[in-house]
């Protein structure tokens, strides 16, 4: 386990309900996560973990109902999601979307600078953003002629995916959600996948996984994995949850509840 | 989501000012009486007055087209002006041009002054029915180019004029070819001699300021052999609720291994948010690749205008010519554009490529309409064609009419096309990386574009892709 930070959390989810289209999604969902944690949150289809994802993300669709979220002290909801993703709230989409036409090296440019921009550091031009980019391409064994294909454009799945982790290497964000992140990853490319975000991890950051699997859990080692149900946490415990759910299921969990 | 991408693509048209300058305006109406008033007013020579008179009595004998996927009110050719000329002579120096104009240059960011020139880019700056000037001229005199406006081409070099006049899109082509050359006011003129590769980019700027007149230009671009240019076009108009008819007349010559590449950045003033206004932009423009290795490239980006119908073609007659045709079309609002081109492959071993890009944004509809026609002694003749559309908002649409004829087994002919969106999550993915929408579009569409932006001249790159910006950025909502 990291070193969990005694002081504030990075982000505070108090007592939030969401709804999408009349239809309550989170209810009354509170947590908490401190710099250096990885929380892994596991539960079955339907159980509101990519609206949780969402909704962390400012997502448009979802109406904040009850409750609040603070992110390094400030209230977050106010914001948009690009001034969310400038405080340094990154998601990493289960679905990624394809952007035609647009160079993934000029994405990638343009979100670094944004990001500098809102920190009050200098933006790179495109040879400085280069030599930056090229150490984050061999972290996570990826040729650079990725980076002159379009966002996603004609991306295998474990490829969109290595995208999103090759942003969050860009972009070091100070909170990570990562949706399914380890959703149609072969073998290889789940531990290549899990070796760059254990990289990225520090004592600074912090790392919410939202899975279905296990497995994903024998690479990334989280400090506490929370089961969700029906738009709330119904059980918080340690790694050892992530074995006994992946060996008996969910049901024991929601008979309990 | 959707109301921001609204707002961005809500932006005011700013070149809708008009000068107060005094004209020269024909009385509305049309009949042979107002041309050979034209015709005098331009003390033109008899030849040019029977082409005229030739051409409206075989207009009067045409329909509209209504084939365009395009719907507006009839129009009543009898409440048009058919002359505006702003009181002023044209002038030898560019001193004496009013000053009034000047600033309205400036405004538009069109250097008349030839020592302010960006980058040595010769212009003919048409003010409604005439042109004002022609910065350079000597300087291209000196290698043997005419570069002139229309007007004076007649008076100046007749022999040239008369050859070539209608020889490639004849006044019987079609109702506003006919029109056109019937009541024409001026345009520009360039010949490009043997062997001479034209040391600057020649452009002529269109602007319409008169409210009740129509613009009838014709241009004429002829290359001689082994000789090589490239020439842009401009046009701005100003705000008015009532609509401006601009049937203009291009034609293009290109002898034995001469290339003419030909861009076209139009911004006409395209109507309020509630389609009111705006300009009606019926155009026929055609390039003849007459010698062998021969060249015609047309490049436009079409973003203004309440109704463009245009289709720059190529007619590839010269063995082993080229045809290219590179076209970004933006609309907005109530706008309606139905744009392509065609290819009429004659020749052996003529080859074209066709890269259509049409964005529709707001309540918009944006047609690409293209023929590839193949003759049965075109051997060996290749086309490709890429026709792409991308949706703003989903109160719009996008149409694409390929239609494709050949004659000859050996053709090689292909045709691509795909409708893209932008939409919700591709704003959502911008966002969550921390990039706004409107920069988010922006980028989208610079993408979307690159094909055919790379073929502009470099000026006329940076110039287009700042419009498409006017176009679509601004406050977010």
């Amino acid at each position: 386990m990291r070193n969990t930070n005694g002081g504030n959390p990075l982000v505070h989810i108090d007592g939030l309900a969401t709804e999408i289209e009349g239809r309550e999604i989170l209810k009354d969902l509170t947590l908490s996560v401190f710099p250096g944690e990885i929380h892994a949150i596991m539960g079955p289809n339907g159980s509101g973990k990519s609206t949780f994802a969402k909704v962390l993300a400012g997502h448009p669709s979802y109406e904040v109902t009850k409750g609040g979220i603070t992110f390094s002290g400030i209230d977050v909801l106010d914001l948009s999601p690009e001034e969310r993703a400038r405080e340094g709230i990154f998601m990493g989409f289960q679905y990624p979307v394809e952007i035609p036409g647009v160079t993934n090296s000029s994405f990638l440019r343009l979100a670094f600078n944004t990001a500098q921009s809102a920190r009050g550091e200098d933006e790179l031009d495109p040879i400085e953003f280069d030599d930056y980019l090229q150490d984050k391409l061999k972290m996570l064994e990826i040729s650079s002629d990725f980076l002159d294909r379009s966002v996603n454009g004609g991306f295998s799945g474990g490829e969109k995916k290595r995208n999103e982790i090759l942003q969050m290497a860009v972009l070091e964000p100070k909170l990570a959600i990562l949706d399914e992140t380890d959703s149609g990853l072969d073998i290889d490319a789940l531990r290549v996948v899990s070796q760059g975000v254990n990289k990225l991890a520090n004592n600074d950051n912090a790392i919410i996984l939202i899975t279905h699997y296990q497995r994903l859990l024998n690479y990334i080692k989280p400090d506490f994995v929370h089961v969700m149900h029906e738009g709330n946490i119904v059980k918080t415990g340690n790694e050892k949850l992530a074995q006994e759910l992946e060996e008996k299921g969910y049901d024991w969990i929601l008979d309990e509840t | 989501m959707e109301t921001k991408l609204e707002a961005i693509v809500n932006q005011p048209y700013k070149h809708g000012f008009k000068t107060n300058i005094e004209s020269d305006v024909v009385a509305k109406g049309l009949n042979e009486e107002v041309i050979r008033l034209i015709s005098s007013k331009k003390n033109e020579p008899d030849w040019m007055l029977d082409f005229r008179i030739r051409a409206f009595r075989h207009w009067l004998t045409l329909k509209e087209p209504t084939w365009p996927n395009v719907k507006y009110p009839k129009i009543d050719f009898q409440d048009i002006s058919y002359y505006s000329a702003p009181k002023t002579k044209k002038k030898k120096s560019m001193d004496e041009v009013d000053p009034e104009l000047l600033r309205t240059f400036e405004k538009l960011g069109i250097p008349m002054n030839e020592r302010a020139a960006l980058a040595g880019v010769a212009v003919d700056v048409v003010f409604d029915s005439v042109s004002v000037t022609t910065t350079f001229k000597e300087k291209l005199a000196k290698v043997g180019i005419i570069f002139c406006s229309f007007s004076e081409a007649v008076k100046d070099h007749p022999e040239i004029v008369k050859k070539y006049l209608g020889s490639v899109v004849s006044y019987a082509d079609n109702f506003y070819a006919a029109l056109n050359s019937a009541v024409f006011s001026d345009g520009s003129f360039c010949y490009i001699p043997k062997g001479v590769s034209c040391p600057m980019d020649l452009s002529t700027y269109f602007r319409i300021n008169t409210e009740e007149s129509g613009q009838f230009e014709r241009t004429l671009i002829i290359a001689e052999e082994n000789s090589k240019v490239s020439y842009l076009e401009g046009c701005t108009a100003p705000q008015f609720d009532t609509n401006q008819l601009h049937a203009a007349v291009v034609e293009l010559v290109a002898m034995d291994n001469a290339d003419i590449k030909y861009s076209t950045v139009q911004n006409w003033y395209a109507g309020d948010e509630n389609g009111k206004g705006g300009i009606y932009n019926f155009v026929t423009k055609r390039g003849l690749c007459k010698g062998v290795n021969s060249k015609i490239s047309w490049t436009q980006v079409e973003t203004g205008s309440a109704i463009t119908w245009k289709y720059p073609s190529c007619v590839l007659l010269g063995d082993n010519s080229v045809g290219e045709f590179y076209s970004v079309a933006l609309t907005n609002h109530q706008q309606q554009a139905d744009t392509g081109t065609k290819m009429i492959h004659l020749g052996k071993n003529t080859r074209s490529k066709i890269i259509s890009k049409g964005i529709s944004a707001g309540y918009s509809n944006n047609s690409y309409r293209g023929l590839v026609k193949v003759g049965k002694n075109a051997m060996d003749a290749r086309n490709f064609s890429q026709c792409d559309s991308m949706l703003i908002g989903n109160k719009n649409s996008a149409n694409t009419f390929p239609y494709i004829q050949v004659e000859n087994d050996s053709a090689t002919v292909e045709h691509e096309a795909s409708t893209s969106k932008i939409g919700e999550d591709q704003l959502f993915y911008f966002a969550s990386r921390g990039i706004d929408t409107e920069e988010a579009v922006s980028m989208i569409i610079n993408g979307f574009v690159s094909d055919v932006f790379i073929h502009l001249p470099m000026e006329f790159a940076v110039e287009a892709t700042k419009l498409l910006g006017l176009k679509l950025e601004g406050s977010v909502g």
